[in-house]
């Protein structure tokens, strides 16, 4: 019996070392545990949505953004790729604005002028057109104040100049942005009519219109040309105001990445939209002879309109009889 | 010189708020800013995280790098500041920032937006170190005093370290090695462009 109880003594012992063995890996093991191996990964997070976002317990919702690491493209593009579009686009058409003022000269009257001027422009569509080129060439240069600024006008005038000057441009600008969006919805609807692509503007851009060519297409109210700055002012004027607001009013309408996207669209749109417009100051002033009056005084010369908007001149004429003559419009 | 940094070791951070807290008093931020802020990533749910955020005072800073007036500055301790004199409320810091850390007092005030306050690395701004006017722009400047950020300071769990880059990262890969664990340092790679290898 002693022999027996020795034995079962011996396998209960046997037993208890095996799972002492068994079960002592475990339990040293129960030491080195990390209690956030399930929890989030910054590199996964990033590389799965490009941004971290959480909750956070302040008020302000908007913080909860932990992470969004693409505001590096956005400042490649503000800092490298815009100087180089705006750079190209404004000077390109300066050069070329001054090349072909040199080669060409002014776009005379070939027929001199007749004395005898029609209304080309009302009071009111004056009135539209100059608040809109008030307001953009305001905008314009405020604008680029802000791309080309820090490099071009900074270094000369120093940092408090420069601060206080882009501090008041930046109110221009955004205080500006109303009156210039009314101007480019009136003009939209002011010039709406005259402005519907036909069979005409074809010929015309074939012919090269007045300026290039050297031959006078026949155009109705606009000719090609300028129904291409009517509709650059119209959908680039939309562009640049809708996008503007969306700057204007962070976080109304979009987030960060929004609002990163719309100052992409913002600034190119308007630095071509500032090229686009020195060309057609150009043609509006020294590019062509008796074309500023149709803005200025709102009267263009008859032999104007016959060489530039010839159909336009006979549905005028035909509409309220011969055109006024020079002494009743001197009045 | 030193190059300070924050570290937030996002394992011991219990989101109890204090750096937050303990900003807005010791620099009277004016209602609505909140310089640092923690943010939990799936709250509630396994796998939850909480880190404590504010300017990282990057390497060749975005913000520095859009800023139209060239408004900002980094400081021998590599900490990015600006000056509240020069700036002009644009925005465009706040469009390039990867971590959301300027913010304006008038957000949405026909984009006036005012001068934009973000941490300063409680080192205040380009006025006299601790003067008033430099107080009232910016807060205390701690590491004018000798001191360290008092949102590191005051962690409850000395999750949020603040200091000499290389000593905190010295400090954090310790702590992985005797724990044996630690999601690295958030927000590194993309502030400083480096990790912390545990």
């Amino acid at each position: 019996m002693a022999s027996f109880g020795r034995f079962i003594r011996l396998g209960v012992g046997a037993w208890a070392l095996l799972l002492l063995v068994i079960v002592a890996p475990a339990s040293s093991g129960a030491q080195q545990v990390n209690p956030t191996a399930s929890s989030v990964k910054e590199q996964q997070l990033l590389q799965e949505l490009n941004r971290i976002q959480g909750r956070v317990s302040i008020p302000d919702q908007r913080s909860g953004v932990l992470e969004q690491p693409q505001g590096r493209e956005w400042r490649e593009f503000r800092n490298v790729t815009l100087r180089w579009i705006g750079g190209v686009a404004i000077v390109g058409m300066l050069a070329v604005l001054v090349i072909f003022y040199l080669t060409r000269g002014m776009v005379r009257l070939e027929s001199g002028r007749s004395g005898r001027t029609i209304v080309r422009f009302n009071m009111f569509e004056r009135f539209v057109h100059w608040m809109s080129a008030t307001c953009f060439i305001i905008l314009a240069i405020s604008g680029l104040n802000i791309t080309f600024g820090r490099p071009l006008l900074l270094p000369l005038i120093g940092f408090e100049a420069f601060s206080e000057w882009s501090q008041w441009a930046k109110y221009a600008h955004n205080y500006l942005s109303f009156p210039f969006t009314i101007g480019v919805v009136l003009i939209f609807l002011v010039w709406l009519g005259n402005n519907i692509p036909s069979k005409l503007d074809v010929e015309w851009i074939k012919r090269g219109g007045g300026l290039i060519g050297h031959d006078h297409p026949p155009a109705r109210r606009f000719n090609a040309g300028q129904k291409g700055i009517y509709w650059i002012v119209v959908i680039g004027g939309g562009l640049v105001a809708a996008t503007g607001y969306v700057l204007m009013f962070p976080f109304y309408t979009t987030g960060i990445e929004g609002m990163q996207m719309a100052q992409i669209v913002h600034s190119i749109v308007a630095v071509l939209f500032v090229a686009a417009m020195l060309a057609h100051i150009y043609i509006g002033t020294i590019g062509m002879e008796g074309a500023f009056e149709a803005m200025g005084s709102g009267e263009v010369d008859v032999n104007w309109a016959r060489e530039h908007h010839s159909l336009w001149l006979d549905e005028e004429t035909s509409r309220t009889g011969q055109p006024r003559r020079a002494a009743s419009a001197a009045e | 010189m030193a190059r300070m940094k924050f570290l937030c070791d996002a394992d011991r951070c219990i989101e109890c708020n204090a750096c937050v807290t303990a900003c807005k008093n010791e620099h009277e931020v004016p209602w609505g800013i909140n310089r640092r802020r923690v943010v939990t990533i799936n709250d509630g749910k396994p796998g939850e995280r909480s880190v404590s955020m504010a300017c990282m005072h990057c390497t060749d800073a975005p913000c520095a790098a859009v800023c139209p007036v060239n408004c900002f500055y980094t400081t021998a301790d590599g900490v990015v500041l600006h000056s509240k004199d020069l700036c002009i409320g644009c925005g465009y810091c706040f469009y390039a920032c990867p971590f959301g850390a300027p913010q304006y007092p008038k957000v949405g005030n026909f984009g006036s937006r005012g001068k934009m306050d973000k941490c300063t690395y409680c080192a205040g701004g380009p006025e006299t170190d601790g003067s008033k006017e430099e107080y009232e722009k910016y807060g205390a400047n701690r590491l004018a005093e000798g001191k360290l950020p008092l949102c590191a300071e005051m962690c409850s769990t000395k999750s949020l370290l603040a200091g000499d880059g290389e000593i905190i990262a010295q400090i954090y890969k310790e702590r992985v090695m005797k724990r044996g664990y630690g999601s690295g340092a958030w927000g590194w790679k993309t502030a400083y462009r480096e990790t912390i290898e545990s």
